[in-house]
């Protein structure tokens, strides 16, 4: 007896290559179909030769035969402007879909933060943000579950070669998600993201700076022992989550300074933004399977 | 070398750039006085926002006396001849900014890229290239960085996305005039003859006047400088100076260069927080190529964790940071204390 829930992931690309190979790790997920829109693209070959289904015709080429197949989870791996249709498409289906753009329609999941919470919402849709707020918004989180935030600011730096087309080509949908995600996953009143791409050879590592400002005078103690807490948390989905520095309080600042690198699946380990979001992708999907598998959740349409 | 007759835009930077030496506490009402005055001077465009261009106001880059949309309908509905710019670097600024910024009645819009990302301007500057009148200009940071034959690419991406002008920037005052020439002669070459081209110094080298002319002599037409100098590091060219200097060699500006000189004098450096000239950690960002807005958070860090400006500077340059990575430091500072066992 199968004790795995089918997945489909949408997007061969370094995302969802990477994600594929995670994904086969999995104890309650079995990737089944990888879904493209360009026949000649490797990651559909590799998704083939690892013995999925695969197409070339967009999410239109898997829905025939998903429910048949079994597909109750999707990740969307492509970008903001298709997701919309492709989500609306596999949920007649009965899958859940898993949001790796910045599109935002579902409500957003940072694990260590609110995924049970999401999940417990049964919602057929979930957004994870964006990489630069999987990365920081579990300690503003850290910081904000101590006292009030009034004011939550992260800054992003990854390596040139790990911001792909669709993060250059929609660098303000990252601005505003992670922004947004500040505020309502990481609980601060209001929310700022900053992304830097660095080209320096050797490509280096994602850095992420948070910078938090508290209503009251900081308590030191409390918030240096959640911030610690939280990166054990994020530390058991992504082992190279790192405090470099911090908290550094400056009066009624917070700074953390963390390191992000990548497990290295199918990419180079400096690029732990993308390494993150698969992970943080992976674990929310692995959470829903268990639901699943415990039959407290029957994905179908609303 | 002739210039006689030739004619150039000079673009004013001491209401943007002129924000990093002063932490972006310019106020509205000096804002007003000093954009008056140049007006009345004759410069034809002035740039006015946070130092870090729209949307700047952060933690990171440090809390403005005002918002960007209070300085530019201030600023822009006093002016009578002169147009107002607006910087915006993708990453921290994003089109509502720059729509916002049309609103408030700017005439051009700089978008600001380091110099091998263009790809990350072309969501702003298409957006700007629809709306009609808008002067839309890229704006390749830390242009040291890249050989020329690199550079043409990335400004020939930006022309491409709906740039009619576009910018070599040396922001770290790393460049010699030979930089400048070899840079702006070939890009000069390769891009469309209707694309305008412009050059933006600094002076950490004490070359932004001579950079700047050897920009014009290789075929530039627009170029930045501040009045006073007054910009991130040992300052920009000094708009002033630059224009004495056109003044002798025939190059037209269109700029009365005494009154330059007085607004110089009488306004701006009295404004100064310190003077902005080549002092040791100014020289240093020009030496080891560090971007120049970088100098008053070395100098904080250095103090707060005891440390020396010029090596935080030399560590920064020596990892290649570019301009944004303001963040890094405090972290780099909070290392190097660290290793010397003061922390």
């Amino acid at each position: 007896m199968s004790n795995k829930i089918k997945a489909a992931i949408i997007g061969p690309g370094n995302i969802g290559t990477d994600l594929l190979m995670k994904a086969q790790r999995s104890d309650v997920i079995e990737p089944v179909w990888m879904v493209g829109v360009d026949a000649e693209s490797p990651g559909l070959a590799r998704a083939a030769e690892l013995g999925l289904k695969t197409t070339a015709e967009g999410v239109e080429g898997m829905l025939p035969t998903m429910r048949g197949d079994g597909v109750q989870i999707c990740f969307d791996a492509t970008s903001a402007y298709v997701h919309a249709e492709n989500s609306r498409k596999v949920n007649e289906q009965g899958a859940v879909m898993i949001d790796l753009t910045p599109a935002a329609i579902g409500p957003f999941c940072v694990p260590p933060v609110n995924l049970v919470d999401a999940v417990a919402k049964k919602a057929m849709n979930v957004n994870m943000v964006t990489c630069g707020g999987q990365a920081t918004i579990p300690l503003v989180a850290a910081v904000s579950r101590v006292q009030d935030v009034v004011y939550g600011e992260i800054v992003a730096t990854v390596s040139s070669k790990s911001a792909g087309p669709g993060t250059r080509k929609n660098i303000d949908e990252f601005t505003r998600t992670t922004a947004k995600g500040i505020e309502v996953c990481g609980g601060a009143h209001s929310g700022k993201a900053i992304i830097v791409i660095n080209p320096a050879e050797p490509p280096l590592i994602m850095r992420d700076t948070v910078h938090c400002l508290t209503q009251e005078t900081p308590n030191q103690e409390a918030i240096t022992e959640s911030v610690h807490t939280m990166i054990k948390e994020v530390q058991k989905y992504v082992p190279g989550y790192t405090l470099k520095n911090g908290p550094v309080f400056d009066g009624k600042r917070v700074s953390i300074y963390m390191e992000v690198e990548g497990l290295g699946d199918f990419l180079p380990k400096y690029a732990g933004n993308l390494d993150i979001m698969t992970a943080a992708g992976l674990r929310t999907a692995e959470m829903y399977a268990e639901e699943i598998l415990a039959g407290r959740f029957v994905p179908a349409v609303a | 070398m002739d210039l006689k007759g030739k004619k150039i835009t000079v673009h004013d930077m001491c209401l943007r750039d002129g924000m990093h030496p002063k932490r972006h506490q310019i106020t509205v009402d000096e804002m007003v006085t000093i954009s008056k005055a140049m007006d009345d001077a004759g410069v034809p465009m002035i740039e006015v926002t946070h130092g870090d261009g729209l949307g700047g106001s952060s933690v990171n880059y440090g809390f403005p006396a005002a918002s960007d949309e209070e300085y530019l309908t201030a600023v822009c509905k006093e002016m009578k001849n002169a147009k107002v710019s607006a910087l915006l670097l993708p990453g921290i600024g994003t089109v509502d900014h720059l729509k916002m910024a049309v609103d408030c009645g700017i005439s051009t819009i700089r978008v600001a890229t380091h110099c091998t990302e263009a790809d990350v301007s072309e969501q702003h500057l298409s957006m700007a290239k629809s709306i009609d009148n808008l002067d839309t200009v890229g704006f390749l940071m830390m242009a040291h960085m890249i050989e020329a034959e690199e550079l043409v690419v990335q400004l020939k991406m930006m022309e491409d996305f709906g740039a009619n002008c576009v910018y070599i920037t040396d922001s770290a005052g790393y460049m010699l005039p030979d930089d400048v020439t070899s840079r702006i002669a070939l890009a000069r070459a390769e891009l469309k003859p209707e694309t305008e081209l412009g050059f933006h110094g600094h002076h950490n080298m004490a070359m932004g006047v001579a950079n700047s002319i050897a920009a014009v002599a290789a075929g530039a037409n627009r170029i930045d400088g501040s009045l006073a100098g007054l910009g991130a590091g040992a300052g920009n060219t000094p708009l002033e100076v630059f224009v004495a200097v056109c003044d002798r060699m025939g190059i037209e500006t269109g700029i009365d260069t005494f009154k330059a000189m007085d607004i110089a004098e009488d306004l701006i450096v009295p404004m100064m927080d310190h003077m902005v000239r080549v002092d040791r950690d100014a020289l240093t960002l020009g030496y080891a190529g560090v971007y120049s807005s970088f100098l008053l958070f070395a100098k904080r860090s250095a103090e707060k964790y005891n440390l020396s400006t010029r090596d935080i500077l030399v560590e920064l340059g020596r990892r290649r940071t570019v301009g944004g990575q303001e963040d890094m430091i405090e972290d780099l500072a909070l290392d190097m204390a660290k290793a010397q066992g003061t922390l």
